[in-house]
């Protein structure tokens, strides 16, 4: 295969794995904006939107249906989290949400546990998103989940991006995202828009569940712990709390993974996580605000 | 038009205190409807605590406030402003990353909200808002002389924009009565004087009770038609600017603070 096929062919990979961070650290980005809260059961929301799928479809639904009502099964979980765990410590100091969070996080996955117990469990998809697609006489191959990863990923940016700047609700969010007290002063009811903002960030951390499951093949109930981590490794690189930040931040990683993949020697792919760790340290060193932040101004 | 023959707002009794500080004690007032009324005082005198209290930022430990007639005390702070209390800030707070007229549309929304169904669909309804949001903007925005400038962002305004839009944010709540918190702080002696010009047109022009809290003496003696002064959490005088600058005891808690 020549060196500009292989590029294409991890081009793919970049942004079918960017896609995927993109979609839990927009979420992850989207709260903390408003909450200045880093709500750690982020990543269960992924697990919540794959279980949700899985039974559904057992259930008799076809898989889309399952799925598309997967998502809502995550995104409904996030705002009953937000309800009954969040709101009555909001106002409190943030180490107290962050410990909240935390806590979500154990009894989450606890029921999932639970529920499902805590061994993998096959997340049957129909078979032509397993179909593989070959581009140049097959020197290029991807399958299609890939495909269908990047093609809902983009259509599910471009509703966000429509809706936040295009909506009054979304003009309410960015104003609420710059600042909380004076948001309210203009009349923004901001436990609506928290609401809001919870139910897209889980329907977004819903939908990369459903996807993760479906290019691994399995669902488990901590399937969320690591891409957690990764967005918020991209979160944080875009700059936290940053909407477009976390989408940069996103698809960077993403390609910075396959990099260390692909172009090291194979000895270094197990120490990746280790890698993209020690760069985001090394990255905080020299820009901590991250790419899309100005520094942090002192609100009075 | 208005036909309630009460004060617009009346307070009896109002008492706020931070763990053992007595940030405000027993403090009343009243304002009537298209009244211009000065808040002054040394700082920690209670000024700022006596608008969060009214705007519902903090909540008394005692009294009422009285707006319309109606009580809304433990009313959450964006009920109050949909009944028509708006409030500017000392220094600013503006949604600093949005553009300017983003700034002012957040707000025009709230009398022309249609609720999230109508957002996603759109429809006539929805358009209506819109062109309704669009026609406050544009008049604000035109009042202060920010119309060229709105698509910039927020923080990228010299400091006077940044003032007078802060100001024209709150009156696209459409208030009847607005808080001026220290509108006048940083502002020169020219500023000051635009900013007294704006401040009596928008009272006229939208039929606005103000309340100013405020350490610029001129611009406090010129607009106001009665003033309250504050020392140490509770009111010491209350008169029109003449009574007030002739009032030994004031006099010396105010200018003594220099």
């Amino acid at each position: 295969m020549n060196m500009g096929l292989y590029i294409v062919q991890q081009g793919i990979n970049a942004v079918s794995l960017g896609s995927l961070y993109a979609l839990v650290a927009i979420g992850l980005s989207m709260v903390f904006g408003i909450l200045r809260m880093t709500n750690f059961a982020h990543g269960d929301m992924m697990m919540v939107g794959a279980f949700g799928t899985l039974l559904i479809n057992a259930a008799g639904a076809p898989f889309w249906l399952a799925a598309l009502c997967g998502v809502a099964v995550g995104a409904a979980a996030g705002v009953i989290v937000e309800r009954l765990a969040y709101r009555p410590v909001r106002g409190a100091p943030d180490v107290t949400l962050l410990l909240t969070s935390l806590a979500v996080t154990y009894i989450l996955e606890n029921l999932g546990i639970l529920i499902f117990s805590s061994s993998p469990r096959n997340f049957p998809i129909p078979d032509i998103m397993n179909s593989a697609i070959q581009l140049a006489g097959g020197q290029i191959t991807f399958t299609a989940i890939n495909v269908v990863t990047i093609a809902l990923t983009v259509a599910a940016l471009a509703l966000l991006g429509w809706f936040v700047t295009r909506t009054d609700v979304g003009l309410g969010m960015r104003a609420a995202a710059e600042d909380l007290g004076a948001a309210q002063m203009v009349g923004l009811d901001v436990d609506r828009l928290i609401v809001v903002a919870f139910a897209i960030a889980s329907a977004f951390a819903g939908l990369a569940g459903v996807l993760w499951a479906a290019q691994s093949g399995i669902v488990e109930p901590d399937m969320g712990f690591t891409p957690l981590l990764k967005a918020f490794v991209a979160a944080i690189v875009g700059g936290f709390g940053s909407i477009s930040g976390a989408l940069v931040g996103g698809y960077v990683l993403g390609a910075l993974e396959i990099l260390i993949v692909a172009f090291l020697p194979s000895s270094v792919s197990p120490y990746r996580d280790a890698i993209v760790f020690g760069l985001l340290i090394v990255f905080l060193l020299f820009k901590p605000n991250g790419l899309m932040n100005r520094p942090q101004e002192v609100k009075l | 038009m208005v036909s309630d023959a009460g004060p617009l707002l009346e307070t009896r009794g109002l008492t706020k205190s931070f763990r053992s500080l007595v940030a405000l004690s027993d403090q009343s007032i009243r304002v009537d409807r298209g009244e211009i009324v000065g808040v002054i005082g040394p700082n920690g005198s209670g000024k700022s605590t006596f608008f969060n209290l009214i705007s519902g930022f903090l909540q008394p430990d005692s009294g009422e406030i009285r707006f319309a007639g109606a009580p809304i005390v433990a009313q959450p702070a964006d009920r109050i402003v949909r009944l028509g209390i708006a409030r500017t800030f000392q220094g600013t707070r503006l949604f600093q990353a949005l553009s300017v007229a983003d700034n002012v549309r957040a707000a025009a929304e709230l009398r022309q909200r249609t609720g999230l169904a109508a957002a996603l669909l759109g429809g006539g309804r929805r358009r209506r808002a819109e062109a309704a949001v669009e026609e406050i903007t544009e008049e604000l925005l035109d009042l202060v002389g920010l119309t060229a400038r709105q698509e910039n962002r927020a923080r990228d305004l010299p400091y006077g924009d940044q003032r007078r839009l802060e100001i024209i944010r709150a009156l696209a709540t459409r208030p009847s009565l607005l808080l001026l918190d220290e509108p006048a702080a940083g502002m020169d002696a020219s500023e000051t004087k635009v900013l007294l010009g704006l401040i009596d047109e928008i009272r006229t022009r939208y039929d606005l009770a103000v309340i100013i809290v405020e350490h610029d003496m001129d611009l406090i003696m010129n607009l106001c038609e009665r003033i309250q002064v504050l020392a140490h959490g509770s009111k010491v005088f209350e008169g029109t600017p003449a009574e007030v600058q002739a009032h030994p005891a004031v006099r010396e808690v105010y200018l003594g603070h220099g």
